[in-house]
């Protein structure tokens, strides 16, 4: 999901920057010094999650998770994803320190959307929860493939055919993704509902 | 997925460099590279970056490897671009037109891309996570992200543990993943599993913290200190730095 180094524009790396300290700004104000370990535990989880391969007919996906991790962390999302995705340039070699502003931007702005349609949505039943579960986990994928899109249109016109491609080959994971959070926040809820921050307790 | 960090173990003059050093050598060149748009300083950029990969003297195999994987999208982008790219015609592949500038501009991408990541390697990838954290936040880089970066890295391996054992319990009981309902739904339980555990056990750190005195800061005991190598390196660097940013535009 991520772009690679040295593909983008400057205008888009330094916007995505940009972007990306002021969602970090946000995310770091927001958090209090008892919240430190439970958002670094539960990056390190979500972390280990998306190293899972999940297998698509004679392929395998990974998961972003991003919907799951705005409605867990709000806007900690971002310096959750910020090191998330440091972590994997030093650890595995994947993607480097120029594309580390639009590359967080991307994955962790839908997670934000996630997090507000959840908690602005009225959910007072069990239906409702699975379908915004649902739309959350499905949607933010897709608003990230679209922004990932935007990122390489908007470094150069040719780049159309190519971002095209890359929103179509991630409709499966959108509906994988949607899938899955809806048995995560279900489980969750069931075992330890002080999780989902975004859910009120009257579910 | 090993998370194991194979390449800062090693004796090369690039290991025993300042983290510091490092870092803040890495991230100008890095920006430098991105930005750069002339293909002679893109050249040399990657001409440095093998000579840099060269030094660190490492498993030269899992260094190929992992550009093989990196360049999956570089391929793509030779797929396409030099066909929509447009410009002056140069070839023609089954009615297709190559055009001059889309090969120029591929051409640029991969040699930037592989520059940029090559660097990464023979900088960061020689220095420990620990060292590299402990470097940014002598670099005054915001102190909670350093303490949420450094819990992350700590319990990283605790959690992937934690996944492991889950796994294991779930091959031992013949699951088998597959593209059905039933997988996804298994590895949904696992991953509410694994953040459940993870939030409680944040709960039990965060105790252990308050009882050991934690007020919101680490104290950190050792110091790093600029030896003469890392003068040079420095020194030299800047140099560098200098001579291909006046080349990049044009001055030379």
């Amino acid at each position: 999901m991520h772009i690679s180094e040295g593909v983008l524009s400057a205008p888009v790396l330094i916007g995505g920057a940009a972007l990306t300290a002021a969602g970090v700004t946000v995310g770091l104000k927001k958090m209090k010094d008892q919240d430190i370990p439970r958002t670094a535990l539960i990056s390190a989880a979500l972390f280990v999650a998306s190293l899972i391969h999940l297998p698509l007919g004679p392929t395998s996906v990974h998961l972003i998770l991003n919907g799951t991790a705005g409605i867990i962390l709000g806007w900690q999302i971002f310096p959750a994803i910020l090191i998330s995705l440091f972590l994997q340039s030093i650890l595995f070699q994947f993607g480097g320190i120029t594309t580390l502003g639009i590359n967080t931007f991307n994955i962790a702005f839908p997670g934000i959307a996630a997090y507000y349609l959840f908690s602005f949505a009225k959910i007072n039943s069990n239906f409702r929860l699975g379908i915004f579960s649902f739309i959350s986990g499905g949607f933010s994928v897709f608003l990230t493939s679209i922004l990932v899109a935007f990122s390489l249109v908007f470094t150069e016109q040719s780049f159309l055919e190519i971002a095209k491609l890359s929103v179509a080959s991630h409709l499966p994971v959108i509906i994988i993704e949607g899938i899955i959070t809806v048995f995560v926040v279900f489980s969750i809820k069931k075992i330890n509902i002080n999780i989902l921050g975004g859910v009120k307790q009257n579910v | 997925m090993r998370l194991e960090e194979k390449l800062a173990a090693g004796s090369s003059w690039i290991h025993r460099l300042d983290p510091r050093a490092k870092l803040v050598v890495g991230l100008f060149f890095s920006f430098l590279i991105a930005l750069s748009n002339e293909l002679k300083t893109l050249s040399l950029f990657f001409a440095l970056a093998v000579i840099l990969i060269i030094s660190i003297k490492i498993d030269y195999k899992y260094i190929l490897k992992r550009l093989v994987l990196l360049n999956l999208f570089i391929c793509l982008i030779w797929f396409f671009i030099p066909f929509t790219f447009p410009g002056r015609e140069i070839l023609t592949v089954w009615q297709f037109s190559v055009s001059r500038e889309g090969v120029l501009y591929a051409l640029k991408i991969t040699l930037r891309s592989n520059s940029i990541i090559l660097l990464m390697i023979s900088l960061l990838s020689t220095s420990s996570v620990l060292d590299l954290i402990h470097a940014m936040s002598r670099l005054r880089i915001p102190p909670k992200l350093i303490y949420l970066l450094f819990f992350v890295y700590r319990y990283l391996y605790v959690i992937k543990n934690e996944f492991n054992t889950i796994h294991q319990a779930m091959l031992l009981r013949a699951f088998k993943a597959k593209t059905n309902l039933h997988t996804y739904k298994s590895y949904a339980y696992l991953i509410a599993v694994l953040l459940i555990k993870s939030y409680e056990r944040s709960q039990k750190v965060y105790q252990a913290m308050i009882c050991r005195g934690f007020k919101g800061s680490f104290i950190m005991i050792d110091h790093f200190e600029l030896k003469q190598n890392d003068y040079l390196f420095l020194i030299v660097s800047s140099l560098i730095f200098v001579f291909l940013l006046v080349m990049e535009k044009g001055l030379i």
